[in-house]
């Protein structure tokens, strides 16, 4: 473990760097996105996030914001277990009607002001499992959206991006109290 | 005992190469089968309604040979086969949500998928409207000092929902009785007329972490069923990538199951190792779960020199990198100290469930598809099956550790072997129906797909069965006698499917 901790301390970060002269996409949204963050909300965006019927595969890239290269928590912004303590509900996949009641009780939980993204292709209208019995159909029809994040599923600049535009549409729509 | 029926037994090389026969079964017969299954003569590989029937696939593991029986004529009801073996329960009371039939005598009536919120009663089978809706009874636990803890179909993290029943006793699970469906998205009915091109975009977004080999799944189904002959570099770069996705998976689970210990580390150095991979499936195969990638017929881009490259160095670090965490895990005590012992599944439970994967390798079930149902191109290549028999979280770990030594190995087997060549070829209709299996091999254990095509080759039945199926009772076995706190662990260390098994 020694030899993690001293590697550690020594090497350079993975995490995709400071932006330098040839930065890429990745690094110039990172410094967008902190610069942006900081400025509305001081460093603190929780999100809560619930599958409301996906395959799994936005799911998998979600956790990969958290993983040293996208490093989401340096912006401020992490996921949080309880809708109680969360701004933004992230939501993925088509809705399915067994999970109608539990995304919309979700939602309601969570307190005002607060933000709905919706995550992949199935999340607008359904995508492929559009006009199934056992789909309600795409998250607007339970919660009110406020961004869609398009892909299938969305790689993690994408969802870097799609949480840019938001925190961009947040200082023009609600305000808290 | 009643005789056994006469089944049209297959070995894989048959049912690989051409369609699979039905074997059809008078209702005395289908019950001799279910006795023969409750007598370990056979393994369940999967059950499922069609219209006006029930099939039931079966694994004759010593003689490495499949059958696929039918029951025809059904209209109410089946003589039950979970009322003998108990893994057919829940695939039976699917079968009663979607089809309306009923398995006769089963110990357990309860609806599974259907938590009566479609608006329509057996879709599969005589829709008719749906009746109001009824709380679902969970099972009674009776005990002293007995309390509740309900958790989901939210979870706390960001994971698939579903919902967990605990009935503890102190801190110690009495009894974990799982609630799931909520993720059913209709794939059955969607596939129903569907043309095989979407069949094969739904076939691949069954699973998300196993897009490929579900989508394999599909293409040998149907390539099966319409005997077509793929060309061999597309079997090369099929495994390629099918072993890719295995590696992701492992090497993102080993690190997430030691996080659910608090030990963070390992999380955070095997998701680099992790993401490394999926840029690399991303460089090599344009996509970084290589999604739709696997076609009928063959697989939809070829690999180029570059993408080679990119797999080979990926190898090349896994190798040189990966050691060091085995070493980290092996060598922490306090980490050891929650995985050794926790969530104990036995070797007859895990025989008896024919549990696929991991799970069942850890406790002691030696089968993996690639060896012992092979397919092209894995009868070329040298395949190792890790085995373990304790059972336990760390079995699982290192059942899991030993598969991405061995990934590295067949990668680098595959990278030396292959040739150019076509990469797909024409799929064409051959104007009759026609039945195929696919089994492939995924990292949660084997996926069955059955194909029943009309003679148009669109979808008449598909049926896909996730190997969670027979992974998620054991789970509710494997947390008896631990403490809560240690759930998560024991349920990472499965990684069950909530999507593949809800459908």
């Amino acid at each position: 473990m020694r030899r993690f901790l001293l590697e550690g301390l020594i090497r350079r970060p993975l995490t995709e760097s400071a932006p330098g002269p040839d930065r890429d996409a990745t690094d110039e949204l990172a410094e967008a996105l902190a610069r942006l963050t900081r400025a509305k909300l001081g460093r603190s965006l929780s999100i809560r996030h619930v599958d409301a019927g996906s395959c799994n595969g936005c799911e998998l890239e979600l956790q990969a914001l958290s993983n040293p290269f996208y490093d989401l928590e340096r912006f401020g912004l992490h996921f949080v277990a309880s809708p109680r303590h969360a701004d933004v509900l992230t939501v993925t996949g088509p809705v399915t009607r067994n999970m109608a009641e539990a995304l919309r009780r979700t939602y309601d939980a969570m307190p005002d002001p607060k933000w709905v993204i919706a995550i992949g292709d199935c999340a607008r209208e359904g995508g492929c499992f559009a006009g199934s019995y056992a789909i309600v159909g795409g998250v607007n029809a339970v919660v009110p959206v406020d961004i869609h994040i398009s892909g299938c599923p969305p790689d993690p600049t994408a969802l870097l991006k799609g949480l840019l535009a938001l925190v961009e549409r947040m200082g023009v729509r609600a305000r808290p109290g | 005992m009643t005789k056994l029926p006469d089944l049209a037994w297959l070995r894989s090389r048959d049912f690989r190469a051409g369609p699979f026969p039905v074997s059809p079964v008078t209702a005395r017969g289908w019950t001799a089968l279910a006795h023969a299954l409750a007598a370990d003569r056979f393994t369940l590989m999967s059950l499922w309604g069609e219209a006006g029937a029930v099939c039931m696939a079966l694994h004759d593991a010593e003689a490495r040979r499949v059958a696929v029986a039918r029951l025809d004529g059904v209209t109410g009801g089946f003589p039950s086969v979970g009322l003998l073996h108990a893994p057919a329960q829940r695939l039976e009371r699917s079968v009663a949500d979607l089809f309306g039939m009923v398995p006769l005598g089963a110990p357990d009536a309860r609806p599974w998928l259907d938590h009566g919120r479609w608006g329509i009663a057996h879709p599969l089978g005589a829709a008719a409207a749906q009746t109001a809706q009824q709380p679902y009874p969970f099972l009674p636990v009776e005990g002293t000092s007995l309390h509740q803890v309900p958790v989901g179909p939210v979870h706390a993290g960001i994971i698939e929902p579903g919902h967990f029943r605990f009935t503890a006793q102190g801190e110690t699970v009495a009894r974990l009785e799982e609630r799931l469906g909520y993720v059913h998205k209709g794939l059955d009915r969607l596939m129903q007329g569907a043309t095989l091109a979407r069949g094969a975009e739904l076939a691949g977004r069954t699973s998300g972490d196993s897009t490929v080999a579900y989508a394999w799944a599909f293409a040998q189904a149907t390539e099966a069923a319409l005997c077509v002959a793929v060309p061999e570099r597309a079997f090369w770069l099929r495994a390629l990538m099918a072993e890719l996705e295995r590696l992701a998976n492992h090497l993102g689970d080993i690190g997430a199951i030691c996080n659910d210990a608090a030990f963070a580390m390992m999380l955070a150095q095997a998701s680099v190792l992790r993401e490394k991979a999926l840029r690399a499936a991303q460089a090599a195969f344009g996509h970084r779960f290589m999604r739709d990638q696997i076609v009928p017929g063959g697989v939809s881009a070829d690999l180029s020199p570059e993408g080679e490259a990119v797999l080979a160095a990926l190898i090349a670090e896994i190798r040189e990198r990966f050691p060091a965490l085995v070493a980290l895990y092996d060598n922490t005590a306090s980490l050891l100290d929650r995985t050794v012992g926790t969530g104990r599944v036995g070797a007859d439970l895990a025989r008896r469930f024919g549990a696929g994967g991991y799970v069942g390798r850890a406790s002691g079930r030696d089968f993996d598809t690639r060896r012992d149902l092979r397919h092209a191109p894995y009868d070329m290549l040298r395949t190792e099956v890790p085995l373990r028999r304790e059972g336990d979280v760390n079995a699982r770990i290192w059942v899991r550790i030993r598969e991405v030594e061995q990934i590295c190995s067949l990668v680098t087997q595959m990278l030396n072997t292959l040739r150019p060549g076509p990469v797909r070829t024409e799929v064409v209709p051959v104007g009759e129906a026609r039945t195929g299996l696919g089994l492939v091999e995924g990292f949660r254990g084997d996926i069955l797909v059955w194909l029943s095509l009309d003679a148009e080759a669109n979808i008449r039945r598909c049926h896909m069965r996730d190997p969670s199926w027979f992974q998620w009772p054991l789970l509710e076995a494997a947390i008896e006698g631990n403490i809560i706190a240690d759930f998560p662990l024991c349920n990472k260390s499965f990684n069950c499917s909530y999507s593949g098994h809800d459908l």
